[in-house]
């Protein structure tokens, strides 16, 4: 009971940033939702169904994003290759919804996806068993980019790889996990992925309801991992975490075992991208191994530098603005979007280290304290090893 | 830096010059053999079943003169003027550049119109007359070469034309290669016929280890229940042996042959690499824009030979001092307005740079198109150097191995002679005692870039030669190049050669069990466990300093 | 509340540290040469020695920063601390502070003295953990003692020098161990502080061991009672302050250069 008073206590003491959060986006979802299924087409404030998926994506977006802040922002540990964790989870709600496809693919097989079909596989390779349960669809989205994150964290941080090595080597590890996914032996769709989803969960993927539904969901979603990043980065946890960015063999000789902390960020960072990829894909309609690509983890990045690492708000601002930055290019000049993106990279890095989150904290405190803004300084700081 | 490039021009002028030899086929004027003359007008308009005499006319007339009209003839490249009815050779390049030249001297002949030309119709029957007539010229009348060549030819084809020459060849045949060649063939003979048992087990002696194709095939033939099965148990037993050995010959070949591909994919990873490690071992930073330094390297080749289209031969040795400023300046502009500002902090400098590189691919798939571009290789470096029937190390990769060592050489060099090098070193080990001790090190850094980017343009060069050039061309590297450093160790020039070596000759002997991706994710898997027990590469950096 | 089950060695033969035949050498070079040295529960002692002479190796090997060659080093009777990493030794009760204060500059004051408590270190206990009564008036005694009691909620970055030693002094004695290693604790001091911290750290000596690396001579005769000289990577000397400066050899490779 005690813990519970605690929690409640600490929800109350970080109150002003997760209230503004939540309520933003409650109210935003709600909106949405509502002026989607209750507005006529016609209206003017109708939103279509089209937006709320576009919207849904973003969430999800902001998900991966938080999942990359946790760890790099409040532990310098840059992960280049989260796409990973995300595509995984991704290619495991891919596989349920594949199986929930049943006798209505082209191929009409009532047993096999149509890939499978076209591979000319007699059977489901053991990989596939029990994917068409939804309860252990879910169960396998957190369990293998969980134990994925578990095995490379400790074997990355127990043998102290940091700084640039590690992120080179998380980029090999999304680099690697693409060929194989893009192999047809995998079992995984090869070059095409999954795709041509029909329902989830009983519910038919193409209808307004559904999409909105899956909209909702991700928005409370992402509201309780930004609660419980919160809550673990205000807790002395948070604090040992800071201190491993800051100094880790500090940390270290005040008896922290830091790789146990690592290991530990860094696999509830994978399940909450994990988590994102899941909700990512029924939405999307396709899961792909492009989601591996070294490119779109190194994007993830790039929003959180864009709203300001180390500050979890920051990172959801920075992933919604810079896609619908991606989405308004892409459509408008779609070659000038990489110019755009490699621009963005450079600019950032050079004249905004703090990101936007930086930029609104110095606006909002002026000249009255240098103190804090040292403060500020050293959180968007780098570990210098 | 000057000495480098002087270094790179003394090579490049040498290496012309010795290109400079002609090397044209010298033959005689045989417009005016009066013999030959009618024979060659004739060819022009003659049936094809006249054809298959008049060759063997020309033949008798003409002798090894002949040569090279039969030889383009048979390639279908023997063309003749419609209104004078003299004759041409025709070829088309890989390009599709058409040269019209004199068929016996070989001379460009400018003042045809290739349009006008008439060809010499050739069909399957003739072109199988012409072959036997060019081996029969070659064998009895060719260099030693031509009529080893030959002898090896009428190897899978020993009818009885082709044993006459043989047999006629062997009496006054002097040089041992070429006699070995004509012995091989005459036994290949007497195993197929009817002779007496110890002939022919002195013949499957001769065929013992021998790696020609169409020896292993006769040998297995009469292994083989549905071939000619032999039947007498000793002949047998030889041919077995026989076999053995030429297997374990052949498997042996086969190795040398995975080891050579092995070390040709180190050496480009080698080329690929060693910049990467001067920076990073410099400055601590990484450049995730290297990749498209290669890329630009590669482009600058292409374009050199957009600009001269009349020297593909020597277009490579404008192409890598080229490179090396392109890439080298690029570098160079990276690190004075972008690295310089992010003060060493290595993760943004990565981000920082990923963006640059972002940038330079998008800009080369604007201005190239965002398709493949083809890079033509000079003839110098296409072909390959035949060691046996069964080993043969294409010309292309084996310039490419000895260029990255005489690269690494010189880089090696760089750091350890010269002051530049002195400089780099000593900022690599403690940058701020270096800083201290009056060096500069914001130039430093900026050459050192300079140099790193400038390899990798000159790596660029070389991978022009070997792959595609296309936008995507760096991003393949970049990885592979990192894991290079990290395996070999950071600092330490001889670690990356190790690395790139091990690692490229590992994974191309894997290649054969498990495909190439496989063989590349085994790799990098291989690299993360690595690391867990020496985290600092193969040859880390020691002392205090490496703390 | 979890404690370290292990916080207390075996000092029943008045002796806390030993250290025996160690040797250590980065690449060819000895910055340890078979060095023996001894520490009693409850003493002050001073390291001092040359650049180079393997004062700030010693604490590495010490606090398992360092890997040696050969040789032993125990804590108490019973514990091995070569066969412990950094963090079990600090759990160990062996506290460090570095040459250069190294302090959490993102943290404020008061967390980092939080950080440094003498409690469970695991990843879900800190998740959970809330500071008691006694840990915070701990907290509160040991602001008071380092000076810092006014700049408790502000991040340790804006200190200075001297506070970020003192800081970091804090940070060790917050934590409560029974052996103290302090390198150069008053280096970028001002007079007053420096003596401020002369008296600290004796009056922490009886209770605690401390061992001290310093370079300023004159520090060193105000605390130490006995002082070791660290020549090329072993024990050139022992003994009291006014049994050194008398040493010829002492006198000769390191006291000689001063002036």
């Amino acid at each position: 009971m005690s813990q519970l008073a605690d929690i409640w206590g600490e929800l109350r003491r970080g109150s002003n940033t997760i209230t503004l959060f939540v309520v933003v986006l409650f109210v935003a979802t709600l909106v949405a939702s509502l002026s989607n299924l209750l507005l006529p087409e016609s209206s003017a404030l109708h939103v279509s169904t089209y937006t709320i998926t576009l919207l849904g994506k973003y969430l999800c977006y902001a998900m991966l994003a938080l999942a990359v802040d946790v760890i790099w922002g409040y532990c310098g540990i840059l992960s280049l290759g989260h796409g990973a964790f995300f595509a995984l989870g991704g290619y495991a709600m891919g596989m349920y919804l594949m199986r929930q496809i049943g006798d209505r693919g082209v191929y009409g097989n009532p047993d096999l996806p149509d890939f499978m079909v076209f591979l000319n596989w007699d059977s489901l390779p053991w990989y596939w068993f029990g994917m068409d349960q939804f309860w252990f669809a879910m169960m396998i989205v957190a369990l293998v980019p969980g134990l994925l994150a578990l095995v490379f964290g400790w074997l990355a941080f127990r043998s102290r790889v940091t700084g640039v090595y590690l992120s080179i080597m998380t980029q090999a590890l999304t680099y690697a996990l693409m060929l194989a996914f893009f192999r047809n032996e995998m079992g995984f769709g090869g070059n095409n992925g999954l795709t041509d989803f029909k329902e989830i969960a009983g519910f038919d993927l193409s209808a307004d309801n559904t999409r909105v539904g899956l909209f909702v969901v991700t928005a409370i979603l992402l509201a309780a991992v930004f609660i419980s990043s919160q809550l673990i980065m205000r807790s002395r946890l948070g604090r040992v975490l800071v201190s491993i960015r800051d100094s880790e063999a500090r940390a270290r000789f005040l008896g922290y075992r830091t790789d146990h902390f690592k290991v530990w960020l860094f696999v509830y960072s994978a399940l909450i991208a994990a988590l994102a990829g899941a909700l990512y894909v029924p939405q999307v309609g396709i899961i792909n191994p492009g989601e591996f690509s070294p490119v779109n983890s190194i994007e993830i990045v790039v929003w959180v530098a864009v709203g300001g690492r180390g500050t979890l708000y920051g990172a959801v601002v920075g992933a919604i603005l810079v896609s619908y930055a991606k989405t308004r290019f892409t459509s408008l000049v779609p070659e000038s979007w990489i110019f755009m993106l490699g621009a963005l990279f450079v600019f950032v890095t050079i004249f905004l280290p703090k990101g936007l989150a930086g930029l609104l904290k110095q606006k909002r405190q002026g000249k009255d304290s240098d103190g804090d803004d040292a403060r500020t300084a050293r959180a968007a700081g780098e570990e210098t090893a | 830096m000057r000495i480098f490039l002087l270094l790179i021009c003394c090579f490049v002028f040498s290496t012309a010059a010795a290109q400079q030899a002609p090397e044209i086929d010298q033959a005689e004027p045989v417009d005016d053999n009066a013999e030959l003359s009618p024979l060659l007008l004739e060819l022009t308009d003659a049936n094809l079943r006249r054809m298959l005499s008049l060759v063997t006319e020309i033949e008798q007339a003409g002798g090894r003169m002949v040569l090279p009209l039969l030889t383009a003839m048979q390639d279908g490249a023997l063309y003749y003027q419609a209104d004078s009815r003299k004759l041409v050779e025709r070829r088309e390049s890989d390009g599709g550049r058409v040269t019209v030249s004199d068929v016996f001297s070989g001379v460009e002949r400018n003042d045809v119109d290739p349009e006008s030309l008439e060809q010499v119709r050739i069909n399957n029957r003739l072109r199988a007359v012409l072959q036997a007539t060019i081996a029969r010229i070659r064998l009895l009348q060719g260099s030693d070469a031509e009529r080893a060549q030959a002898a090896q030819i009428m190897l899978s084809n020993l009818d009885e034309e082709n044993l006459v020459v043989l047999n006629e060849a062997i009496v006054n045949e002097q040089v041992p290669a070429v006699a070995d060649m004509i012995n091989v063939a005459l036994a290949m003979n007497v195993l197929v016929t009817d002779a007496p048992q110890d002939e022919r087990l002195a013949a499957v002696a001769t065929l013992h280890g021998n790696l020609e194709g169409p020896v292993r095939n006769l040998l297995r033939s009469f292994m083989d229940e549905l071939g000619r099965n032999e039947q007498d148990p000793e002949v047998r037993a030889a041919i077995e042996s026989a076999l053995a050995s030429i297997e374990r010959k052949v498997r042996f070949y086969e190795l040398m042959e995975q080891a050579f591909y092995g070390l040709s994919l180190g050496s480009v990873l080698l080329l690929a690499a060693i910049g990467l490690a001067v920076t990073f071992g410099v400055m601590g930073v990484i450049n995730m824009a290297h990749g498209e330094m290669l890329m630009l390297g590669a482009y600058t080749t292409y374009v050199v030979q957009l600009l001269m289209p009349e020297f593909i031969n020597y277009s490579l040795w404008v192409a890598i001092p080229a490179a090396f400023m392109v890439s080298g300046l690029v570098g160079m502009f990276i690190q004075r307005f972008v690295i310089r500002y992010l003060n060493g902090r290595p993760l943004e400098t990565l981000l920082a740079t990923f963006g640059i590189s972002l940038i330079l691919q998008q800009a080369v798939r604007t201005i190239f198109s965002p398709l493949n571009r083809l890079v033509v290789s000079p003839d110098w470096m296409s072909g390959s150097w035949d060691i046996n029937p069964v080993l043969s190390l294409t010309n292309n990769r084996l310039f490419i191995l000895l260029f990255s060592i005489i690269v690494f050489v010189i880089l090696l060099w760089i750091l350890k002679k010269t002051s530049l090098g002195l400089q780099v070193r000593a900022v690599s080990q403690n940058r701020d005692m270096a800083k201290a001790m009056g060096i500069r090190t914001d130039w430093v850094d900026a050459m050192t870039f300079g140099l790193g980017s400038g390899i990798a343009g000159i790596a660029g060069v070389a991978l022009s030669q070997l792959t595609n050039v296309g936008p995507n061309l760096g991003q393949d590297y970049i990885i592979d190049s990192f894991m290079v450093v990290v395996f070999g160790g950071v600092g330490n020039l001889w670690g990356t050669l190790v690395g790139a070596f091990s690692l490229g000759v590992a994974n191309k002997f894997m290649e054969p069990a498990t495909g190439a991706v496989l063989a590349k994710i085994i790799t990098l898997v291989f690299i993360i466990l690595f690391i867990q027990i020496r985290p600092k590469g193969l040859f880390p950096q020691k002392g205090r300093a490496a703390e | 509340m979890r404690l370290n089950k292990m916080t207390t060695p075996d000092v029943s033969h008045k002796v806390i540290l030993y250290i025996e035949s160690l040797c250590v050498s980065f690449d060819g070079f000895k910055a340890l040469n078979n060095l023996s040295l001894y520490i009693n529960d409850g003493e002050l002692r001073c390291l001092i020695g040359a650049n180079g002479a393997g004062k700030t190796t010693l604490m590495d090997v010490i606090t398992g920063k360092t890997r040696c060659d050969s040789g032993q080093v125990y804590f108490g009777q019973s514990v091995d601390l070569l066969r412990h990493d950094e963090a079990a030794i600090a759990r160990l009760g062996v506290g460090r502070k570095f040459q250069k204060p190294t302090v959490f500059e993102a943290l404020s004051v008061a967390e980092n003295l939080e950080l440094s408590l003498k409690t469970g270190k695991g990843v879900w206990f800190t998740l959970l953990a809330k500071l008691d009564s006694e840990q915070r008036d701990r907290i509160d005694a040991v602001l008071t003692t380092i000076g810092l009691a006014a700049l408790r909620n502000r991040p340790a970055g804006v200190l200075s020098h001297g506070q970020k030693q003192w800081l970091e002094i804090g940070m060790l004695l917050v934590s409560d161990p029974r052996l103290m290693l302090i390198d150069e604790p008053v280096a970028g001091m001002t007079a007053q502080e420096t003596e401020k911290t002369a008296e600290l750290l004796t009056s922490l000596a009886g209770e605690r061991t401390v061992v001290v690396v310093e370079h300023d001579m004159e520090f060193v005769r105000s605390i130490a009672r006995t002082v070791t000289v660290l020549h090329q990577g072993s024990v050139l000397a022992e003994g009291t302050m006014d049994q050194i400066q008398s040493n010829p050899d002492v006198v000769e490779v390191y006291l000689g250069e001063e002036p």
